[in-house]
């Protein structure tokens, strides 16, 4: 970025036509914002379908498989003494070699043992190869002017016109109506193949449907986005909106949003910076958009993941140190009910198998939660809360063991671990169950095995 | 037509950058990762750009460095997007691409606007004009033996192919079919892959400048998926892709030569032509190879019953 365009975003007068672009009160650039915008909303929608079926890349090959198209439209139209720049016979013949790609691509998945990756990349680099050899070819006719057919490649999204905001339009609200119509079918699609194709749907047809709108938006988006950006427009907003939720028809609608948000926003900058080119900066905005939601996005995305983790690991840690001292008190003392009385850290540390550095630290974490208290000898003692909350953690590990000794066959020696898995995510419903299932009132259990030191310091 | 030194300066690094690709191919095959190629032959414009920012030259090595690390980031990256963030790999493959070339695209059109770097001439190369540049590797009074310098560079990136696989062998074809055996034996299979992403972005970048990425995009899978068709034994599976590989290329250039005059155009690219016929091998084989489509007897359908279609 060069001084001149620092100079342009910080002078107000930036701002206002920044503004103006983004709330379509400029002539010049309405039709090209709404255009990629509603551009990347269909892109959006389409490629969520792709995303779910794993085949985001299809895309990629198909926009590639449809320059061989563009040269032979060009061709032949200036053989049939046409000037061959004619915009619907080029879209034309890119769909028919994209489609021709896409059907190649199905046929060898399902006649050789090739997988997807490899069945897409054959025909991607062939059908590429292919267009700039014929490309090449058709430039060099004579008489003819095949100047421009490369912006296919990369688009040119200034270069839209009312017809093309039609167009756009048009496989909108055309893919809109095919997914609600079929939404069940592709969804069953998507998420199970081989259930829908035993079910009795033709999967085969669904997937041609599918590709045919993967067509038809790859080739509306052709000239004004290009042949490579399209298919970012097809994978990143899916991608993004997947971090959001795991609903199908919310994904579909926040992938169409994004898409949307990326064409407008991208379009909008891209009229500022006019010697950039405005796919590109469409992408980059799709791309931070990506970047936001896979570090923010609440179902899925990295940051809340991380933080449920550490909660459940926090959860488990206190679950493991309050039975623990729980269990030595049992062990220590004869009498019933069971008193609160210090332990001592050896015995502790002895009772069960801790990783490194785990011991301090979950002490640490139980006297900050007010469980665990140290006494002036050096020993610790469970707090009030602490003895209740230890009390009821070792009951509903031992409901949980109980449970599994009388109905899933599990020898008693072998049900500690087993709980271990499960008890830190039992839900006090569940635990009612377990009571009624076991037909158990009683407030305190007895273990139902013998409990050992599992330190390997007193094992052998 | 007629054949010239330059053809045949043409045919060689077409040949050699053929087989240079079909070697790490071979891997990315089994590993299911073919698109890799694609991936990374897009998203070195960026390195590219930046290379000629830091550089203010064209000098090969400059680029070379740029285009390998962004070659080897995007395989960074899209491992990163598909590991934490829990996405398919080819679409972490694909936003990773698409965002680079982008950002590829702007960086060029900033920086190096009135130099002779552009998108098109990374993508489809200029094989037409290797002979051009010439190097003399042996001289004396009576012969005189010249390469074109593309020749050396791509011919550098096949004996590099040639040698790391020679000497991992093992540990590829491990990694390759049981990641996790590979583990237990300590061979470190994420080690391997980084190794031959390294390859792949090396080969690219070595080819690029001289024949551009269609024919590394083409070789790096037709080849090898052909030869996949075929046989089942890696050896051979080696072999027969550097095979294809070679004919492929020999095959294109003399298309490229021929086929337009035929039907009256001027003459196409090699490396667009190159593409088209390793393609062309490869529908041949579907068609008509071992378990062609064309020689499928209804006797070995029967074979496997009831298993759900292969999707």
């Amino acid at each position: 970025m060069s001084v001149a365009d620092l100079h342009l975003i910080a002078s107000s007068e930036f701002f206002d036509t920044l503004i103006k672009t983004l709330f379509l009160e400029s002539y010049n650039t309405r039709l090209v914002v709404l255009g990629t915008a509603f551009l990347g909303a269909t892109a959006g929608i389409i490629g969520s379908f792709l995303l779910l079926r794993k085949q985001s890349l299809l895309g990629d090959a198909l926009s590639h498989a449809t320059l061989p198209g563009i040269g032979i439209a060009f061709a032949v139209m200036v053989a049939l003494g046409g000037s061959g720049r004619n915009l619907p016979g080029l879209l034309l013949g890119a769909t028919i070699t994209g489609l021709l790609g896409v059907l190649l691509v199905l046929a060898i998945r399902r006649t050789t043992r090739l997988k997807d990756d490899a069945a897409m990349g054959i025909v991607l680099s062939v059908f590429f190869g292919l267009g700039v050899a014929i490309l090449k070819m058709v430039q060099e006719i004579p008489g003819a002017s095949a100047a421009g057919l490369d912006s296919f490649i990369y688009g040119k999204p200034a270069s839209m016109i009312m017809s093309d905001l039609i167009i756009i339009c048009v496989t909108l609200l055309l893919t809109i109506v095919i997914c609600l119509i079929i939404l069940k079918e592709l969804t069953l699609l998507c998420f199970d193949d081989s259930f829908a194709s035993t079910q009795g749907y033709p999967t085969t047809f669904l997937d041609i449907i599918l590709m045919g709108l993967v067509t038809a938006v790859t080739v509306v988006g052709l000239q004004s986005v290009g042949l490579i950006l399209i298919i970012a427009l097809l994978i990143t907003p899916p991608t993004s909106a997947r971090f959001w939720t795991s609903d199908l028809r919310k994904m579909l609608w926040l992938s169409a949003f994004i898409g949307g948000l990326s064409g407008w926003l991208g379009a909008s900058f891209s009229a500022f910076f006019e010697d950039l080119p405005a796919g590109a900066i469409i992408v980059i905005t799709a791309g931070i958009i990506f970047l936001i939601s896979m570090i923010f996005g609440p179902t899925r995305g990295v940051l809340p993941r991380y933080l449920r983790q550490r909660q459940l690991k926090r959860k488990v840690g206190r679950q493991h140190i309050l039975r623990s001292v729980y269990e030595i008190m049992e062990a220590e003392q004869e009498s019933h009910p069971l008193k609160n009385l210090p332990i001592s850290l050896e015995r502790l540390r002895d009772h069960r198998v801790w990783s490194k550095g785990e011991l301090p630290r979950l002490i640490r974490q139980a006297r900050s939660e007010d469980h665990l208290e140290r006494q002036p000898s050096g020993e610790l003692r469970l707090s009030e809360s602490g003895f209740g909350e230890a009390s009821r953690i070792t009951r509903n590990h031992r409901l949980w063991e109980l449970y599994l000794i009388k109905h899933a066959d599990i020898a008693p020696s072998h049900v500690d671990r087993d709980a271990d898995m499960v008890e830190h995510i039992l839900g006090a419903e569940m635990v009612h169950q377990l009571e009624a299932e076991l037909e158990l009132q009683e407030h305190t259990l007895e273990s139902p095995h013998v409990i050992e030191n599992e330190s390997p310091s007193h094992a052998g | 037509m007629t054949w010239t030194e330059a053809d045949t300066g043409i045919l060689l690094v077409g040949v050699l950058c053929a087989m240079a690709c079909a070697l790490p191919g071979c891997f990315l095959l089994l590993r299911r990762m073919s698109m890799m190629g694609d991936a990374i032959s897009h998203a070195v414009l960026p390195g590219l750009a930046i290379a000629f920012l830091i550089s203010h030259s064209r000098a090969s090595w400059a680029m070379f460095i740029g285009a390998a690390i962004a070659g080897i980031l995007t395989a960074l990256f899209t491992q990163w997007i598909s590991k934490f963030g829990k996405v398919d790999r080819g679409a972490a493959m694909g936003i990773v691409f698409t965002t680079l070339f982008a950002i590829g695209l702007i960086l060029i059109k900033k920086t190096a606007d009135n130099v002779d770097l552009d998108a098109g001439c990374v993508l489809y190369g200029a094989i037409e004009f290797t002979p051009l540049d010439q190097v003399v590797l042996w001289e004396n009074e009576s012969s005189l033996l010249r390469v074109p310098r593309a020749a050396l560079v791509v011919g550098g990136a096949l004996l590099f192919n040639a040698l790391v696989i020679g000497l991992f062998y093992k540990e590829f074809t491990l990694a390759s079919f049981d990641p996790a055996l590979a583990r237990t034996h300590g061979f470190r299979p994420m080690l391997m892959h980084y190794l031959l992403m390294t390859m792949v972005a090396i080969t690219t970048v070595a080819s690029f400048e001289a024949v551009g990425s269609i024919i590394v995009i083409a070789m790096l899978i037709v080849p090898p998926a052909t030869a996949f068709l075929i046989t089942r034994n890696l050896p051979l599976l080696i072999g027969l892709s550097l095979g294809l590989a070679a004919l492929g290329a020999i095959l294109g250039h003399l298309f490229s030569q021929l086929i337009p005059s035929l039907i009256g155009l001027p003459e196409t690219t090699s490396s667009g032509m190159m593409a088209t016929m390793a393609g062309f091998l490869f529908l041949l084989v579907w068609l008509l190879g071992p378990q062609g489509l064309l020689r499928k007897s209804k006797i070995e359908e029967i074979t496997e019953p009831g298993l759900p279609p292969k999707l």
